[in-house]
């Protein structure tokens, strides 16, 4: 179980990114975020924010068109 | 590399500010500073009496944009403004006020938006966008 949930689903673009950015901001090095997503571009925009700001993406997967991310906080 | 981006506004339409807002949030996110200097129809459009209201789209937009732009509106999408305060919690974020076009719009500074830091002129906005790159809306 990850230490955050954003439940970003119907939102579009910047915010699924926003919204995970945010909780991040909030949690200590180390803690994981699950998020959940439906905008198109979530697995290339979520790709790039874990490669420039160095948080780790842990686990990444699709269902019935929902992404569902986790990531560690570096 | 300078992760800073300059973003200069002209443009005080809707749907260039909903696309200004939606790249400094995004920029934000990734940890990016973002320097916004409004200008002309931009500043127009973050005084206090104007912030609220319709400005409308970019000629461009066209009847079939219009419709789009609503849609999307109704389906929960945040205004340009919401964006951009979102944006500054997350992230360094500084906005200001070409001090030409104050004059322009014959405003004060007490005529514009929380959203809006201060009043500088085209030098300072140089000093502080340094060698990264300037985006002109």
């Amino acid at each position: 179980m990850a230490d955050q949930q954003v439940d970003a689903r119907g939102l579009s673009c910047p915010m699924p990114i926003v919204k995970t950015a945010q909780a991040v901001k909030a949690m200590a090095s180390g803690q994981t975020v699950e998020v959940l997503a439906t905008d198109a571009g979530a697995v290339k925009d979520f790709a790039a924010w874990a490669k420039t700001t160095g948080n780790e993406m842990v686990e990444q997967t699709v269902d019935g068109g929902v992404y569902r991310f986790v990531m560690r906080k570096k | 590399m300078d992760e800073t981006i300059n973003f200069v506004v002209f443009s005080g339409t809707d749907d260039k500010l909903q696309a200004l807002a939606v790249m400094t949030a995004g920029a934000a996110a990734l940890e990016k500073k973002v320097n916004i200097f409004l200008q002309y129809w931009g500043l127009r459009a973050f005084t206090k009496a104007s912030i609220d209201a319709d400005h409308g789209l970019a000629a461009e937009a066209g009847e079939s944009g219009r419709a789009a732009v609503d849609a999307l509106a109704r389906a929960g999408q945040a205004s340009w403004a919401d964006t951009l305060r979102m944006a500054k919690e997350l992230g360094q974020v500084d906005i200001e006020a070409c001090s030409l076009s104050m004059d322009l719009l014959a405003l004060e500074e007490s005529d514009l938006d929380p959203l809006v830091d201060g009043v500088e002129g085209v030098t300072a906005f140089y000093l502080n966008a340094g060698d990264a790159q300037i985006v002109f809306i």
